[in-house]
């Protein structure tokens, strides 16, 4: 990989996405590249709107991925993705799960126009509705995330290889829910194929 | 070497524990709080041999570590920014005293108050104010090695060394080299030095004189020290940059493509004046790279009044930096082009909400059904039900810093005849609650407070506190409301709508102060 390569994952407080990171920045080292990344906590979870960056490669400085320079975006929720349009660039892949938390006492943005939007910045739109998959599969949805990172992976998407990310979620989640996540992994590479 | 991914905080707790910290001591609070929670953790599953405590607010905290580091233990001392202006009474004359163990005091600023209300401190000021030796870290590397640094200063000076992050070196990630850990005791003795210790004038002038003088000492380590560092070519355009900036300019100019001499500011207090001097004597342009107030800029435009400088002029002094800021900058003082690509897109806020299943949503449905929303004040303090200034409950009229919704309910009600519920947790009211209420009984003012007590520090990650500690036992909040001579006192679970609703209303005409301590467990420690 010659390049940085730059990661925005947006989600709600409660979705997983401090895990995810976790389990990404794991995968990267295991790779042997420098990373860097930058999450927030206390107030700034509680539901609310949750942002966090990665970055990788030969040497990184900035925590924070810059405007117009991310390679992946990823959105946990619909809606949230769109505070993150402005890291894209035409090249920038929107991995969405197709899934809508309403905001309390206000109206759903639609999907057509989450879509539409998103296309102003780049067309490489992949929408999956990783949170149904997870709950008609398991029963909840909260292995989500872990779906599209594996998704992501096979796809090729993530220049990270499968195995550093299955190596990884054994490293970072909690034997309790293992056995769902590496389930969730499979999950991934068998619906990827099918594709 | 092995590395491990750690979290900036997680960093300092490393460097301190390689550098055989024997006394650790906190308050809780974002962005600082990882600190406490990652020693709590290594003291529970006795990894750390040490001493570690949850003190009740940073002035105790700070005392508590003055108290080791007199008896000659390695300290830490670990707090979000406003911690700083609550313990500022102890550090002040800890710098004139000095430090016997090695102490250090971490320090964590929130630009941008992503986990702040009350204000967008600045904690370098305190550098000036109380003199004490700081340092700035930019990323997790750093915070581990200028942890180490910071206790072989304390330990060469007899002074107390602050560390100061922000939010973005606190939250940041990366793989940090880890060294081993020394084995340690924790036990102390006090030796008398009443000299040194006890500062009566006319005594404490000389101990200023002495501090400024081992200020002076430190001054030129600073000059020497390799955390100010100078990478790049020579040229007439230079960059000064300090903290988590340093990070972004080294971006904006492999993204500009273009390569400036930096000096990298490691040690802000005391400036390396004469590393700076040397580095800008033939600078035509000096960009200097801060966030918040410029401190580093005013002292060099008092080094330098030839070259141009841009400092705050280019750069903003609210909220924190980010990659396209210093773009931008930069390729302003270098005339490169810079452009963005932005979408503009209209998402309603999500605000931060209560959790599913909280108590604290009974009680403020509990008091929108018992006052007249539009004539009573709601007084708002520092923890979780902080959210009632969001929807959907927008109940809250002021909110300042700890323990201050009962200290100015106290004011509103000596001068006006409105209704007044001021909330306070739990956490809170043992923080700096307590002098406030004694303040209303003395001075006799008639505020309805509702000590909203969930059994625990629950906005910072559910540390233990005095009234629900680890073990059962705890100081009963009751009881000290009772000791300071409230009589109007009830404790609820809000569970039971009607009595509180029924409460509420009838306090709320008493003539002398009130007290509803509405109690149910987090719903976090109710789980455990």
């Amino acid at each position: 990989m010659n390049k940085n390569f730059n990661i925005v994952i947006t989600g709600t407080g409660g979705q997983g996405l401090i895990t995810l990171l976790k389990i990404i920045s794991e995968a990267i080292l295991l790779e042997g590249y420098d990373i860097k990344t930058s999450e927030l906590h206390g107030l700034s979870q509680r539901g609310g709107s949750v942002e966090v960056h990665i970055r990788f490669g030969k040497k990184i400085y900035s925590p924070l991925v810059a405007k117009n320079k991310a390679d992946l975006i990823i959105g946990l929720e619909m809606q949230e993705i769109l505070r993150a349009i402005n890291f894209a660039n035409q090249k920038t892949v929107f991995l969405i799960n197709q899934h809508i938390i309403p905001i309390p006492l206000e109206r759903s943005v639609p999907q057509k126009q989450i879509i539409k939007k998103l296309k102003l910045q780049s067309k490489n739109i992949l929408l999956i509705p990783a949170s149904q998959i997870c709950q008609q599969e398991f029963g909840k949805s909260v292995t989500a995330g872990i779906y599209l990172l594996s998704f992501a992976s096979f796809r090729g998407i993530i220049p990270l290889k499968p195995q550093s990310i299955l190596l990884a979620i054994k490293h970072i989640v909690l034997k309790k829910y293992l056995e769902q996540n590496k389930k969730t992994f499979e999950l991934a590479k068998e619906n990827e194929k099918k594709k | 070497m092995k590395k491990r991914i750690l979290l900036g905080n997680e960093a300092i707790v490393q460097g301190a524990m390689e550098s055989g910290v024997q006394f650790v001591s906190t308050f809780p609070g974002t962005p600082a709080s990882e600190i406490g929670n990652t020693f709590f953790k290594l003291y529970q599953n006795k990894k750390f041999k040490g001493y570690f405590e949850f003190s009740v607010n940073e002035k105790v905290a700070m005392e508590a570590g003055i108290g080791a580091s007199f008896s000659g233990l390695k300290t830490l001392v670990a707090m979000k920014h406003f911690g700083l202006n609550v313990c500022s009474e102890s550090l002040i004359p800890f710098l004139y005293t000095g430090s016997k163990g090695p102490t250090v005091i971490a320090v964590a600023d929130d630009p941008s108050c992503w986990s702040s209300a009350q204000s967008e401190q600045n904690s370098r000021g305190y550098s000036y104010l109380s003199h004490i030796p700081t340092l700035e870290p930019s990323d997790p590397q750093e915070c581990k090695d200028f942890t180490k640094l910071a206790f072989n200063l304390s330990e060469k000076f007899k002074i107390p060394i602050m560390v100061r992050i922000t939010t973005r070196v606190s939250h940041q990630k990366m793989p940090v080299e880890i060294q081993a850990i020394p084995g340690i005791k924790a036990i102390g003795t006090f030796a008398r030095d009443i000299k040194r210790f006890v500062t009566m004038p006319p005594r404490v002038l000389e101990m200023k004189k002495e501090l400024l003088e081992k200020i002076e000492k430190i001054s030129k380590i600073a000059d020497k020290s390799k955390i100010n560092h100078i990478s790049g070519p020579k040229k007439k355009t230079v960059i000064i940059a300090s903290g988590v900036s340093y990070l972004y300019v080294m971006e904006a100019m492999k993204e500009l493509k273009v390569n400036l001499p930096i000096l990298k500011i490691g040690f802000f207090y005391p400036l390396p004046k004469e590393k700076i001097k040397r580095f800008i004597k033939n600078a035509k342009k000096i960009l200097i790279v801060e966030e918040l107030e410029p401190y580093i800029e005013k002292e060099i435009r008092e080094i330098n009044t030839k070259a141009q400088i841009f400092g705050k002029n280019l750069l903003p002094e609210t909220g924190e930096f980010n990659p396209e800021i210093l773009i931008r900058a930069i390729a302003q003082i270098t005339n490169k082009k810079f452009k963005l690509k932005e979408v503009k897109v209209n998402v309603p806020k999500r605000f931060p909400q209560l959790c599913p299943g909280c108590p604290y949503w009974l009680i403020f449905g509990a008091v929108k059904k018992a006052l007249p929303l539009k004539t009573t004040i709601f007084g708002g303090d520092i923890g979780c039900y902080m959210l009632a200034g969001f929807p959907p409950h927008s109940i809250q009229d002021y909110l300042f810093c700890m323990g201050s919704s009962i200290g100015i309910a106290h004011g509103i009600k000596k001068t006006t005849k409105q209704k007044l519920i001021a909330f306070i947790g739990d956490g809170t009211f043992f923080h700096a609650g307590i002098p406030a209420l004694i303040n209303t009984v003395f001075n006799k003012s008639n505020p309805l407070i509702i000590i909203a007590d969930n059994r625990t520090t629950a906005m910072t990650g559910h540390q233990p506190n005095p009234g629900a500690p680890l073990v059962p036992d705890g100081i009963k909040i009751e009881n000290i409301v009772k000791a300071c001579g409230v009589k109007n006192l009830k404790i609820i679970d809000p569970i039971n709508q009607k009595e509180l609703i029924k409460t509420i209303k009838d306090f709320s005409g008493k003539k002398e102060v009130s007290v509803i301590i509405a109690r149910r467990p987090c719903i976090f420690v109710a789980k455990k």
